[in-house]
C-alpha cells in the first residue's frame, strides 16, 4: 500500500480525466458543445428509442414469395424456350415447388432437356454455385426443373442485402434523420428512425414492394370469359385500382419493368391539373417501349404496381422519347411517394412488418426525467449511506463511485452504445454492486485488524484477500450480462451492455481508485489505527 | 460514534444452522404458493411474448375509460383491455387483431378510429408484435435464463467443488421460482424486460453465493477438523456485516427507481429488489444447507482448485 506503483496512480488520474472529458458533452447545451475546440469529444450518449422517441420496425423478407416468383419466372422461361425450339408440349405447371412439363413427342424429350439446360438453367449462371437449376428427364417425355436450396438461400441473402440498400434510399428521400437499417438474423431487417417522424408514412414507404411493370391488355378475352375464369395461358386476371374497372386481363409478359426507369418525379398534368408521376426510361427501356407502342397502336396497355393495375391507357401514338407519365387517382403526396419508390427501385421480395414500436418524443422525455431522478436518488442514497457507515473510507468509496459513473457514461458516449430505459436500472444496480466490492474490502480489512494485524498489514491483506471474491462475483455478473447480450434484443441489449461496461469499470474503480486514495492518505498521515476498525 | 460501522459488534454469534430446518419449511411453503399462483393465475404475459398490440393514449380532458372500451369493442379489437395509466388523462389499450388480419394494419385501423371518435387524442406509444416474433422472444428469453444458469454452474464447479455449484444452482432456482411466483401473484406484466430483470436477479444471487462460498472455503482450509456446521456458522457470522451493508446499499440504490421510475421501470426494479432479498436469503438458507447435507471433501483437499489471483 505504501509503495503505490506509479502505473496505478497514473491509471487512476487518466481514468478520472477520461470520464470527465467524455461525459462532459452530455452536460453541455448543444450550442456550447458545438463551439468546443476540435480536439474535444462532442459525442453524447446514444439514447435508445424509448428515451428519445422514434419508430422501430422489424421486417421480414418474404422468402416464400421470392421462391414462388422465381418458380413462376422459370415456368415462363420454359414456355418461351420450348416454343422457340418448336417443341410441342403440354401440362406445363408447378408441382411441389418444381416446374413440370410433358413433351408431346417423347422422342424430342432429349432435345428439350438439352435446350433447357443450355438456356434456362444457364441463364443465371455466374451466380455462386451455378444457376442452382437442375433439369431432369423422367421418361415418357416428362421433364422436371427444380431449384436447389443453396441457390434459394443465396438468392434470399442477396434479396435481404438489396432490400436494405433500397430501404436506405427510400428512407433517405423521406428526410428522416439518422435512420439505422441493419440486418438481423437470416432474413430480417431492423429499421430504426429516431425523432418525431410519421410512423405511418415510414411504414407506407417501407411496406410497398413498388414493382412496376407495363403489360399489354389481352383484348381477346370477353368480360364473360373473364368472369368465368377462362383466361388463355400466358394471360392473367389482375385487380385494378384505376377507378374504371374492377379488374383486367393482361398478358403476363412485361413489356418494360421498373428497373428500366432512370427517373421519376411528381408533377401536375398540364391539361387536367391532376397530380401525376412522370418518368424516364433508360436506353433499353425506351427502345422496348417505343417498339411496343408502335406495334400496338390503338390497343390498351396497363401500368401495374405490385400486382394492381393503376392505369390502363390506350396507345394513341408511338412513344419514342422514353418519357411518359402515370396518371391515376393520386393525391400530391401519394404521387410523390410513388415517385420516391420508383426512383429507389423495387424491393426484390415483399417485406412483412413483424414488429413495430413507436414512442412519442414526449414519452421519451418523461422517461429521461424519471431515469435521471431515479439515478440521482439512488446515487445520493448510496453515497450518504456509505459515508455514514465507513466515514473517511466511505468518502473514498464515494469518490470511486462518482468516477465510476463518469467512466460508464464516458465509455457509452465514446462507443455510442445505446442507453435504454431499462439500461438506467442496470446502471443503478451496477453502482450497488460496485459498492459491494468496497464493502468486501473494508470488512476484510476490519477482520484482519481485529485479528491483530497492524494497520498497514490489515490494509494489504484486506485488499489481496477480498480481490478473489470480487473477481469471482464479477465474473458471474459478466456471464449473465454476456448471455443477455447474446440472446436479447433492442432494449435488453442496451441493458446488458450497460451492465457489462459497469462490471469492468466497477472492478477498476472500487479496487484501484480506493487503493490509491487510501495509500495516499496513509502516506500523508501515518495513522496508528484505521478509522473503520 | 461515526462511522457507524463501529456500532456493529466485532463478532456475531448467531446460530444460522439451527434455523435451517425451519427455513427449509418456510422456503417449501413459499415455493408451493408460487407454484399454485403460477399455475392458477399464471403470468401476466406482455404483448412481446403473446403477440398483439398496445397503445398508450392521452386525451385532452380526463380519460373516459367506458367510452374507450366501447369504441374498442366496436372496432373489433379482440379481447381488448382498457386501463387507466399514469395521469388522469392517460390510458393504455391492449388488444389483439383477428386471425388473418395483418396486426400492423389492424392497429392502424384502430388508431384511425380512435382519432375520429376522440378528437385531440394523442398516441404516446404504439407497439405491435406479430405472432412469429413473440414466439421467438419467448423461446430465446427462457433459453437465455437456462444458458445463464448452466454457465454459472460450470464456473462455480471450476472454481469450487461440484456440490458448491449444485448448491448455488438450487439456490438460484429457488430465487427464480419465488420471483416468478411474486410476479404472478402481483400480476405485474411479464415482458422481455422481466427476463432481463430475472437475469440480473440470477447474477446478483450467484454473486451472493460466490461470496458466501469464498469465505466458507477459506475457513474449511483454516479449520480442517471442526464440524462443517460450525464452520458454516462461523463463516456466516464473519460475513454478516458485509451482507447487511451490501443488501441495504442495493435496496437504497434501487429505491429511487421504485418510487420515481414510472410504470415502465417499476416492474423491472421491484423484481430486482425482490431478487436482492431472496438472493441473500437463499445464499444462507438454500445453498449452504445443501452443502451441509451433502458434505464437502476435506483434508488435503485434492478437489480444490488452487487459490489463484490473490496470491501475489
Amino acid at each position: 500500500m505504501i509503495n503505490l506503483s506509479r502505473w496505478k496512480v497514473i491509471a487512476v488520474v487518466f481514468a478520472a480525466i477520461f470520464g470527465v472529458v467524455f461525459t462532459l458533452p452530455n452536460m453541455l447545451p448543444a450550442n456550447v458543445r458545438d463551439s468546443l475546440p476540435g480536439f474535444m469529444p462532442k459525442q453524447t450518449l446514444n439514447l435508445g428509442l424509448d428515451l428519445q422517441g422514434g419508430s422501430h420496425l422489424l421486417l421480414e423478407v418474404d422468402t416464400a414469395a421470392l421462391k414462388q416468383e422465381k418458380l413462376s419466372n422459370l415456368l415462363e422461361d420454359v414456355r418461351t424456350q420450348l416454343r422457340e425450339a418448336n417443341i410441342p408440349f403440354a401440362e406445363l405447371r408447378l408441382v411441389n415447388d418444381q416446374v413440370s412439363v410433358l413433351i408431346n413427342d417423347p422422342a424430342q424429350a432429349n432435345t428439350a432437356v438439352n435446350k433447357l439446360r443450355s438456356t434456362v438453367a444457364a441463364a443465371t449462371a455466374g451466380a455462386p454455385g451455378g444457376s442452382g437449376i437442375t433439369v431432369a428427364a423422367e421418361g415418357g417425355g416428362r421433364i422436371r426443373l427444380s431449384l436447389s436450396q443453396d441457390a434459394m438461400n443465396a438468392e434470399a441473402g442477396r434479396a435481404v442485402d438489396q432490400s436494405i440498400e433500397i430501404l436506405r434510399r427510400r428512407i433517405d428521400e423521406l428526410g428522416t434523420k439518422e435512420p439505422t437499417i441493419v440486418r438481423q438474423g437470416v432474413n430480417r431487417i431492423v429499421v430504426q428512425a429516431p425523432g418525431e417522424s410519421d410512423p405511418q408514412r415510414l411504414r407506407d414507404v417501407i411496406g410497398q414492394t413498388a414493382k412496376l411493370t407495363f403489360q399489354m391488355v389481352d383484348e381477346t378475352v370477353t368480360p364473360e370469359d373473364m368472369a368465368a375464369g377462362r383466361v388463355p395461358p400466358g394471360s392473367q386476371v389482375y385487380p385494378a385500382d384505376d377507378g374504371f374497372s374492377q379488374s383486367y386481363v393482361l398478358k403476363k409478359r412485361a413489356l418494360v419493368t421498373g428497373e428500366m426507369l432512370t427517373d421519376a418525379q411528381q408533377q401536375f398534368d398540364q391539361q387536367s391539373g391532376q397530380p401525376v408521376v412522370s418518368f424516364r426510361f433508360n436506353g433499353q427501356g425506351a427502345r422496348r417501349f417505343a417498339d411496343a407502342t408502335s406495334q400496338n397502336l390503338g390497343k390498351r396497355f396497363a401500368i401495374v404496381l405490385d400486382g394492381k393495375v393503376i392505369s390502363a391507357p390506350v396507345i394513341q401514338s408511338a412513344i419514342t422519347g422514353g418519357n411518359g407519365q402515370i396518371s391515376g387517382s393520386f393525391t400530391p403526396q401519394s404521387a410523390n411517394d410513388l415517385a420516391i419508390l420508383l426512383r429507389a427501385g423495387a424491393l426484390p421480395a415483399p417485406l412483412k412488418v413483424e414488429q413495430q414500436s413507436t414512442v412519442g418524443a414526449e414519452l421519451g422525455a418523461d422517461a429521461v426525467r424519471a431515469g435521471i431522478i431515479s439515478l440521482a436518488i439512488g446515487g445520493v442514497a448510496i453515497i450518504v449511506f456509505i459515508i455514514l457507515a465507513y466515514g473517511l473510507f466511505g468518502v473514498f468509496s464515494a469518490i470511486a463511485l462518482i468516477v465510476n459513473v463518469l467512466l460508464i457514461l464516458g465509455i457509452m458516449s465514446l462507443t455510442q452504445a445505446t442507453l435504454t430505459f431499462p439500461g438506467i436500472a442496470g446502471l443503478i444496480l451496477t453502482l450497488a454492486v460496485a459498492v459491494d466490492a468496497n464493502v468486501l474490502i473494508y470488512e476484510r480489512i476490519r477482520d484482519e485488524a481485529h485479528a491483530g494485524r497492524s494497520p498497514i498489514s490489515a490494509l494489504e491483506h484486506g485488499y489481496s484477500l477480498a480481490l478473489v471474491s470480487i473477481m469471482d462475483a464479477n465474473i458471474t455478473s459478466a456471464i449473465s450480462a454476456l448471455i443477455m447480450f447474446q440472446f436479447g434484443s433492442g432494449p435488453i441489449r442496451g441493458f446488458a451492455w450497460t451492465l457489462l461496461i459497469g462490471v469492468i469499470t466497477s472492478v477498476f474503480t472500487a479496487v484501484v481508485i480506493t487503493q490509491v486514495l487510501i495509500g495516499l492518505w496513509f502516506r500523508a498521515t501515518r495513522p496508528k489505527a484505521l478509522p473503520i476498525v | 460514534m461515526w462511522p457507524l460501522i463501529r456500532l456493529l459488534p466485532r463478532e456475531f454469534h448467531f446460530n444460522f444452522v439451527r434455523l435451517a430446518p425451519y427455513a427449509a419449511i418456510f422456503s417449501a411453503i413459499l415455493i408451493a404458493l408460487s407454484g399454485v399462483s403460477f399455475f392458477t393465475k399464471g403470468l401476466n404475459l406482455g404483448i412481446d411474448f403473446i403477440g398483439g398490440s398496445m397503445i398508450e393514449v392521452q386525451t385532452p380532458g380526463p380519460v373516459d375509460i367506458g367510452a374507450l372500451r366501447q369504441t374498442m369493442m366496436r372496432v373489433g379489437g379482440e379481447d381488448a383491455q382498457v386501463q387507466q395509466l399514469g395521469a388522469p388523462n392517460g390510458a393504455m389499450l391492449r388488444f389483439r387483431t383477428a386471425e388473418g388480419v395483418d396486426p400492423v394494419e389492424g392497429a392502424q385501423r384502430i388508431k384511425n378510429e380512435l382519432s375520429k371518435t376522440f378528437p385531440g387524442i394523442t398516441f404516446k406509444k404504439v407497439e405491435v408484435v406479430g405472432p412469429k416474433v413473440s414466439g421467438e422472444l419467448m423461446t430465446s428469453g427462457f433459453l437465455a435464463l437456462g444458458v445463464a444458469v448452466f454457465l454459472m454452474l460450470l464456473y462455480i464447479w471450476f472454481r469450487f467443488q461440484l456440490q458448491f455449484g449444485l448448491g448455488a444452482v438450487v439456490g438460484v432456482f429457488h430465487d427464480v421460482l419465488l420471483t416468478l411466483g411474486m410476479l404472478s401473484l402481483t400480476h405485474l406484466e411479464f415482458s422481455v424486460t422481466s427476463i432481463a430483470a430475472l437475469l440480473t436477479v440470477i447474477g446478483y444471487s450467484m454473486n451472493e453465493k460466490v461470496i458466501t462460498f469464498d469465505r466458507l472455503r477459506e475457513n474449511l482450509r483454516k479449520y480442517k477438523t471442526a464440524p462443517l456446521a460450525d464452520i458454516i456458522n462461523k463463516s456466516e457470522n464473519e460475513r454478516l456485516s458485509r451482507t447487511l451493508i451490501t443488501g441495504t446499499t442495493a435496496i437504497l440504490a434501487l429505491s429511487g427507481a421504485v418510487f420515481f421510475g414510472g410504470p415502465v421501470l417499476f416492474p423491472l426494479v421491484i423484481t430486482m429488489v425482490f431478487g436482492v432479498v431472496v438472493g441473500t436469503y437463499s445464499s444462507i438458507y438454500v445453498a449452504l444447507p445443501i452443502i451441509l447435507l451433502w458434505g464437502v471433501k476435506r483434508g488435503d483437499e485434492p478437489a480444490e482448485p488452487l487459490k489463484p489471483m490473490a496470491a501475489r
